[in-house]
C-alpha cells in the first residue's frame, strides 16, 4: 500500500471523512500522544516510569479517528496500552503522566500505574491489565447504556491478541443476543508480545470473527486516521441505532517494542523502518493538511510548539508531584460505608 | 403380591414434598414407565412413573399433602411379583440406605421445633415481629423488597428467569420485574460475570446468581482482578456494588466438582466483601446490605439450607449490618465460631454438650470478611478455649486465619490450643459412606470441644 496511490484515491474522500478544523484538531491529538509517549520512554529510560510501560507510537490513527465520531457521556475501555486512549478521551497528559510516575497527583493517586488509569469523568473504564478482560467489561458498560436506554456506546479496544480469548466470544454472543451498544475495536498491530498474528491463528480476517454471532464486521486501514474516522462513522451509527454490536479490525502496527522492555527479535529492523516511513499516520495527515487543506507550515509549527510544551509540563508536573503520602496505603479497598 | 410405591427423592438433597396430582385412581392397572403421579418440591414439580407392573390398589397419600417423607409409602400395588424388592417409583438406584447422609443431616434439623433453631433469646438484637421462613424465601424477599426500593438492582444467571431459578430462588421474581430486569444468561460465567463487573462500574447494581459457586471458578479473575480491585487501582474514583450469590459448599452426593467452600477463596481478598447466611434471619438481613453495599460482596449460601424454616424478621426495614457476627448461644466453657451450615452442626453440638454439663458459646459468624475478630475475642477471653467449624479445607482456611487471630490477641486467655473442625483434606468423594467422613457433623463438633476442654 504506497502512500502515493492512497493519496491520489483519497482525493476525492478528504472533504466526506472529516473538515479542515477536525483534521487539523486530530493530527494535534496524535502528535500528542506520540510526543507524550516519547516523553514517557524517556522517563522510563531515567527510572522514573517503573514496570511495565506500553507505548502507543505508531498506533495513533486508531484512537483518534474513533474518539472523532463519539458523543459527550459514550464510554472507551481498553488494554494496557492506554496512554493514547486517555489523552483521546480529553484526560489531563499532567495527570497521566503522574500516574506513570506513581505520583499522588496521577489519576489513580499513583496506585495503578500505566495499566490501570480511570477517569469516570471523561468515560474513560481503564486500563486493564488481564487480556480480554476489558471486552467483558466493555460489554457490561454498554449493558449499562441499554437498561438505561441513555442512547451512549462503548468503544472496547483490544489488541489481536486478546482476540484468542474465549471471554472474548462470550461477550460477542451476549452483546449480539441482547442487542447491546458497543462497538468492538480489535486493534491489530500484528505482534501480540512477541507472537506474529499468522502464529496464533489461522484466521485472516479478525472483523468477521463476530460473523457467527451475526455481529458485522469491517477491516479498516488503521494507519489512515481519515479513513478510520470514516468507516467509525459508519460502525457507531450502527450501533447508535439499536442494532447491536459492530466489530471493527484496524490494521496498524507499533514502532516501539511490546513494553520498554521487549528485545524485538521477532520482527527485522527494515519492516520496522518501512512502517515508520511509509506509514507513520502523522506524517500521512501532515501531508494532507499541506497539500489538500491548504494548512501553512507556520501552523503546523505552532502547534507543535504548543504539544511539546504540554508534555514538557506534564513531564515537569509528573516530576514533582509528590509520592503517595504512607495513608494511602489503605484507602480506596473498599468502599466506606456508615457502621 | 403387593408392592409398596415410595415416595420418590427428586433431588440429593430433597427431604419431603407435596404429593400434588394422582394421574391414576384404584383399581387403574399400571404399567411400567406409565406417570402415576405429580409430585412438587420447593424446586420443581416432576413426574412419577410407575417401575412395576399392577394394579393400582390403594392410595395410601391423597393428593394435596404437603411434606410427604421420601420414602414413605404413598401406594399399593396389587400385582405379579416380577421383582420382589420394593422401590421407591421414579428413584432408578434401589436405595437400601434410605437417603444420602447429607440429607438425613438436613431432615434432622429440618424440623422447625428442633433444637438447632434460634431461640426467642437469641434474636434479641432484633426484637420486632417475625415468621416462619425458608431460607430461600428469605433470600428472595430480599432480592424482591431491594428491587423494589432501587431500580439499579437486577438479577441474572442462568435459569433465574423462566425455570424460576435452578433451586428456585428466584421464584416469582421475572413475574414481578420483567426480563430486562431478570435476565437469563447462557452457560457463560465468564462472560456474564465480566459483563455484570462493567455494569458495576458504570453504576448498576447487578445481582448475580451462580448456580453454584463452583461455577464461579469460571469467573474468578473477572471477580478478583476487576471487581475487587478496580477501587484502589483507580485511586477511589471506579466503584463496583456487585452481589455475587449461590449455594455455596457440599450439597449431597455430587462429588468433587459440585461440592466446595469457597469462604477461604474469597475471603482471602482485599476489595471484597464476604458474608455466609445460616438462618432465614441472617440470608434476608445479610442480601439486603450486601446489595445496598457499594462494594463487590459474595454471599455464600448452602443449598441444604434452602428449605429449612427459621423465624424470620418481618419489619420492612430488617436489614443486618456486614462485619458483625452473632451470638447464637450463649455460654461460659468453650467457644464455637460458625458459619453457614455448620452453625447448625455447632448448636446441635452445644446442645449434646449441655446434657453433659457443658456450656458453649456459639458463635454464628455472619460474615467472613470483614472478620468481627472482636465479637470472637470476647468470647474466649470469657470461655479460654475455642473451636471452629467450617466445611471447606482445613489448609489455608477459615479456622486457621481465626485461630492465628486469636492466638495473636488472646494468647493470655487460652487454656488450650485452638482446635478446627474442617472439611477432610481431600476432593469430595461420591461414596455415601466416604462424603460423610469428609464432612464435619456435631459429633464431630462436640469432640472437638471436648478435647480444647481436656474432657
Amino acid at each position: 500500500m504506497a502512500t502515493a496511490e492512497t493519496t491520489g484515491k483519497r482525493k476525492g474522500k478528504v472533504a466526506l471523512a472529516m473538515t479542515r478544523e477536525e483534521l487539523l484538531a486530530a493530527w494535534r491529538m496524535m502528535l500528542l500522544i506520540r510526543r507524550f509517549e516519547e516523553k514517557a520512554g524517556q522517563l522510563y529510560g531515567m527510572g522514573l516510569i517503573g514496570g511495565f510501560c506500553h507505548l502507543y507510537i505508531g498506533q495513533e490513527a486508531v484512537v483518534v479517528g474513533i474518539q472523532g465520531v463519539l458523543r459527550e457521556g459514550d464510554q472507551v475501555i481498553t488494554s494496557y496500552r492506554d496512554h493514547g486512549h486517555m489523552l483521546a478521551c480529553g484526560m489531563d497528559p499532567k495527570g497521566v503522566m503522574a500516574e506513570l510516575t506513581g505520583r499522588i497527583g496521577g489519576y489513580s493517586k499513583g496506585k495503578g500505574g500505566s495499566m490501570h488509569m480511570f477517569s469516570a469523568e471523561k468515560g474513560f473504564y481503564g486500563g486493564h491489565g488481564i487480556v480480554g478482560a476489558q471486552v467483558s467489561l466493555g460489554t457490561g458498560i454498554a449493558f449499562a447504556n441499554w437498561y438505561r436506554e441513555n442512547g451512549h456506546v462503548c468503544v472496547t479496544y483490544f489488541g489481536e491478541g486478546a482476540a484468542n480469548q474465549g471471554q472474548v466470544y462470550e461477550s460477542f454472543n451476549l452483546a449480539s443476543l441482547w442487542k447491546l451498544p458497543v462497538l468492538y475495536v480489535i486493534e491489530n498491530n500484528r505482534y501480540a508480545m512477541g507472537t506474529a498474528v499468522e502464529r496464533a491463528t489461522p484466521t485472516k480476517d479478525l472483523s468477521q470473527r463476530g460473523a457467527v454471532w451475526g455481529i458485522p464486521g469491517r477491516q479498516v486501514d488503521g494507519m489512515d486516521v481519515l479513513k478510520v474516522r470514516e468507516a467509525a462513522e459508519e460502525a457507531i451509527a450502527y450501533v447508535r441505532s439499536g442494532n447491536g454490536p459492530y466489530l471493527m479490525e484496524l490494521l496498524t502496527y507499533r514502532f516501539r517494542g511490546h513494553s520498554m522492555s521487549d528485545p524485538a527479535k521477532y520482527r527485522t529492523r527494515e519492516e520496522v523502518q518501512r512502517m515508520r516511513e511509509e506509514r507513520d499516520p502523522i506524517e500521512g495527515a501532515r501531508k494532507i493538511l499541506l497539500e489538500h487543506y491548504g494548512v501553512g507550515e507556520n501552523e503546523l509549527r505552532a502547534i507543535e510548539d504548543e504539544v511539546r510544551r504540554i508534555v514538557q509540563e506534564a513531564a515537569d508536573f509528573a516530576q514533582a508531584s509528590p509520592e503517595p503520602p504512607e495513608s494511602e496505603l489503605y484507602t480506596d479497598v473498599l468502599v466506606e460505608t456508615a457502621a | 403380591m403387593a408392592t409398596e410405591i415410595l415416595m420418590p427423592a427428586l433431588s440429593p438433597t430433597m427431604t419431603e414434598g407435596k404429593l400434588a396430582r394422582w394421574l391414576k385412581k384404584e383399581g387403574d392397572p399400571i404399567r411400567p414407565g406409565e406417570v402415576i403421579a405429580e409430585i412438587e418440591t420447593d424446586k420443581a414439580t416432576m413426574e412419577v412413573e410407575a417401575v412395576d407392573e399392577g394394579v393400582l390398589a390403594k392410595i395410601v397419600v391423597p393428593e394435596g399433602t404437603e411434606g410427604v417423607a421420601v420414602n414413605s409409602v404413598i401406594a399399593v400395588l396389587d400385582g405379579p411379583p416380577a421383582t420382589p424388592a420394593p422401590k421407591p417409583a421414579a428413584a432408578p438406584e434401589p436405595a437400601p440406605v434410605p437417603a444420602a447422609p447429607a440429607v438425613a443431616k438436613s431432615a434432622s434439623t429440618a424440623q422447625p421445633a428442633a433444637a438447632v433453631n434460634p431461640s426467642e433469646a437469641t434474636l434479641s438484637a432484633y426484637s420486632g415481629p417475625t415468621a416462619p421462613m425458608t431460607v430461600r424465601e428469605a433470600l428472595r424477599e430480599a432480592m424482591a423488597l431491594e428491587m423494589r426500593r432501587d431500580p439499579d438492582v437486577f438479577l441474572m444467571g442462568e435459569e433465574v428467569g423462566q425455570y424460576q431459578g435452578a433451586y428456585k430462588v428466584s421464584q416469582g421474581l421475572l413475574d414481578e420485574f420483567g426480563p430486562k430486569r431478570v435476565l437469563d444468561t447462557p452457560i457463560t460465567e465468564h462472560g456474564f460475570t465480566g459483563l455484570a463487573v462493567g455494569a458495576a462500574f458504570a453504576g448498576l447494581k447487578p445481582i448475580v446468581e451462580f448456580m453454584t459457586f463452583n461455577f464461579s471458578m469460571q469467573a474468578i479473575d473477572q471477580i478478583i482482578n476487576s471487581a475487587a480491585k478496580t477501587l484502589y487501582m483507580s485511586g477511589g474514583q471506579i466503584r463496583c456494588p456487585i452481589v455475587f450469590r449461590g449455594p455455596n459448599g457440599a450439597a449431597a452426593r455430587v462429588a468433587a466438582q459440585h461440592s466446595q467452600c469457597f469462604a477461604s477463596w474469597y475471603a482471602h481478598c482485599p476489595g471484597l466483601k464476604v458474608v455466609a447466611p445460616w438462618s432465614s434471619e441472617d440470608a434476608k438481613g445479610l442480601l439486603r446490605a450486601a446489595i445496598r453495599d457499594p462494594n463487590p460482596v459474595i454471599v455464600l449460601e448452602n443449598e441444604v439450607m434452602y428449605g429449612q424454616t427459621f423465624p424470620c424478621p418481618t419489619d420492612p426495614e430488617f436489614v443486618l449490618p456486614i462485619g458483625k457476627a452473632k451470638i447464637e448461644r450463649p455460654g461460659r466453657d468453650v467457644t464455637i465460631v460458625a458459619f453457614s451450615i455448620c452453625v447448625g452442626y455447632a448448636m446441635e453440638a452445644a446442645e449434646s454438650l449441655a446434657k453433659e454439663g457443658i456450656e458453649a458459646e456459639v458463635i454464628n459468624l455472619r460474615t467472613l470478611r470483614p472478620l468481627d475478630v472482636e465479637t470472637i475475642f470476647a468470647s474466649v477471653r470469657k470461655t479460654n478455649r475455642i473451636v471452629s467449624v467450617e466445611e471447606g479445607w482445613p489448609y489455608a482456611g477459615i479456622g486457621a486465619e481465626i485461630a492465628a487471630r486469636v492466638t495473636e490477641a488472646c494468647f493470655d486467655w487460652l487454656d488450650a490450643p485452638p482446635v478446627r473442625v474442617t472439611g477432610e483434606d481431600v476432593p469430595m468423594p461420591y461414596a455415601a459412606n466416604l462424603e460423610k467422613l469428609a464432612l464435619p457433623n456435631a459429633a464431630k463438633v462436640a469432640a472437638a470441644a471436648k478435647r480444647v476442654l481436656y474432657r
